[in-house]
């Protein structure tokens, strides 16, 4: 008997055109894209600023912080993805992403693209022991409350400048909102409600019409 | 409600160190040194395999203050071997806080018949596989993360990738497999007939794949990931070669931009003498790594 086909096969690209890149530099850039298919719009791979040039919105994924903020300088994307950031198009980080997108990492001096007017402390929540699944209630976001997946999470410590916190854990902020900006410390794209994706979607059509 | 080391949580970890470089160090200033080239988590040891080899002895979980010292030093995850079967070593290491343990053959094991059972523990394991059945009867005792076996210590990447293409090629013909033959299958896999059919539904392990064992240079770990590897485990290939510092942000740029050859070449160039290597056939039988656990 012939078995169905897999769950996340590849669509084809949606009538509207968006493209969506994941920062392909290091971390958990499959399960963006494949989250990105499943809301059929389309998940392309970002490597390099050429490629970041043809993406209507950015997405950087979970992963290190010290790896990937010393790549993106070194491999001359920092400079470019800034420049698109300040001229509207939507970036979305999750966890690593959040940080990679913050003013100042608390007690750090790494290297960040200081996009998002926030202080965030990396391993907020501690150890990978201590890391957790925690129903959240996202200010906004209608119906059940949101399955929060946090892996050796950062949180938000502080925010300025038109940043707007929308969730927050013991109460310190984990999701932060600013105009063309969106940082969550937690994990959507290991989930699968993709409400979160389908919310950045809508932020980068709008950017784009 | 809070819910820890849930299967999503303890698997997540390895998700977020894909396409990264794991390197092994046994002082806090190594660790430093691989945190800042980019290294994703480092793997705390007393010895890198190469030693291990050359002085023999029983080899057994790191001191607890070189692997203390190694956390405090840096903030990327640390993981730390403990001894197949070894569950007290792995609890002992989990009340230190560490991220991941490696249950790893490169030490003495300490069971020879049974693998520590992961599944009630909070910290994720990574285990060693040489094949698709090794693989999944550890994934079904609770492994977060498979790494290929290869020959720890060695320098020699020919048995990692012999152990990521058997993998691989067993994974691919599951894939091909009518719904009736899986059964067969997983008889003859050893594996739970469950992980047999997700393995066959889905094309992939359900968890991550990294290679480990005998990687020394960074077209060592550009192949690896060519290979479909998902990271690398960089063991005495760092610390053991002329230029620590400089190999290991190599070894790092390699694996982000394995698909680069203009990005593998830049980064080879200059980097001195690499780990010096082991011809497999001349290591005595019974001094091979790979061969322990089952």
């Amino acid at each position: 008997m012939p078995r169905p086909k897999p769950k996340r096969a590849a669509l084809a690209p949606p009538a509207d055109g968006l493209r969506i890149g994941v920062l392909a530099l290091q971390g958990d850039i499959d399960e963006h894209v494949a989250a990105l298919q499943e809301c059929k719009a389309h998940g392309v791979r970002v490597k390099t600023a050429a490629e970041l040039e043809q993406v209507d919105g950015l997405i950087i994924p979970g992963g290190e912080s010290t790896a990937v903020g010393t790549l993106l300088d070194r491999f001359q994307i920092a400079g470019p993805l800034r420049e698109r950031a300040h001229l509207g198009m939507p970036v979305w980080g999750t966890c690593m992403g959040m940080i990679v997108m913050a003013d100042k990492v608390t007690g750090s001096k790494q290297p960040t693209l200081g996009l998002l007017h926030i202080e965030v402390k990396r391993n907020a929540f501690g150890r990978q022991i201590e890391s957790a699944e925690e129903a959240l209630e996202i200010e906004g976001l209608e119906g059940k409350p949101f399955p929060g997946v946090f892996i050796r999470s950062p949180w938000i410590e502080s925010v300025w400048g038109g940043a707007h916190i929308l969730a927050y854990v013991e109460g310190k902020g984990v999701m932060v909102w600013q105009k063309n900006l969106l940082g969550t410390s937690f994990h959507p794209e290991l989930t699968d409600d993709l409400r979160i994706h389908r919310y950045f979607l809508q932020m980068a059509a709008a950017a784009k019409h | 409600m809070k819910q820890k080391g849930t299967e999503k949580i303890k698997r997540g970890l390895a998700q977020m160190l894909k396409a990264g470089v794991i390197m092994d160090v046994t002082t806090p200033e190594q660790a430093i040194i691989a945190q800042e080239a980019g290294a994703v988590a480092v793997m705390a040891l007393e010895r890198v395999p190469a030693d291990i080899r050359k002085e023999g002895g029983v080899a057994r979980m790191a001191a607890i203050e070189i692997v203390q010292r190694i956390m405090d030093a840096v903030t990327i995850p640390v993981m730390a071997k403990a001894r197949i079967g070894h569950f007290v070593e792995a609890q002992v290491l989990e009340a230190l806080g560490i991220d991941f343990i490696d249950e790893s053959e490169v030490l003495t094991p300490a069971d020879d018949a049974y693998h520590i059972d992961k599944r009630p523990f909070t910290v994720p394991f990574v285990c060693g596989a040489r094949n698709l059945g090794e693989a999944l009867r550890r994934i079904a005792e609770g492994a977060a993360m498979i790494r290929t076996k290869g020959e720890a210590g060695s320098g020699n990447i020919v048995e990692a990738i012999r152990h990521l293409r058997q993998v691989n090629d067993e994974i691919r013909r599951l894939t091909t497999l009518p719904e009736e033959e899986l059964v067969a299958a997983s008889r003859d896999l050893g594996a739970p007939l469950e992980l047999v059919r997700e393995v066959a539904q889905a094309g992939r392990l359900p968890v991550v794949m990294f290679v480990a064992g005998g990687i020394a240079t960074p077209a060592d770990a550009a192949l690896c990931m060519q290979l479909g590897s998902e990271g690398v485990f960089v063991g005495s290939g760092i610390f053991k070669s002329a230029n620590p510092a400089k190999t290991a942000k190599a070894v790092v740029e390699a694996t982000h931009y394995f698909d680069d050859p203009k990005v593998v070449l830049e980064v080879s160039k200059e980097l001195g003498a690499p780990m010096p290597g082991l011809e497999i056939g001349q290591i005595p039988k019974e001094q091979l790594l790979a061969g322990r656990g089952w």
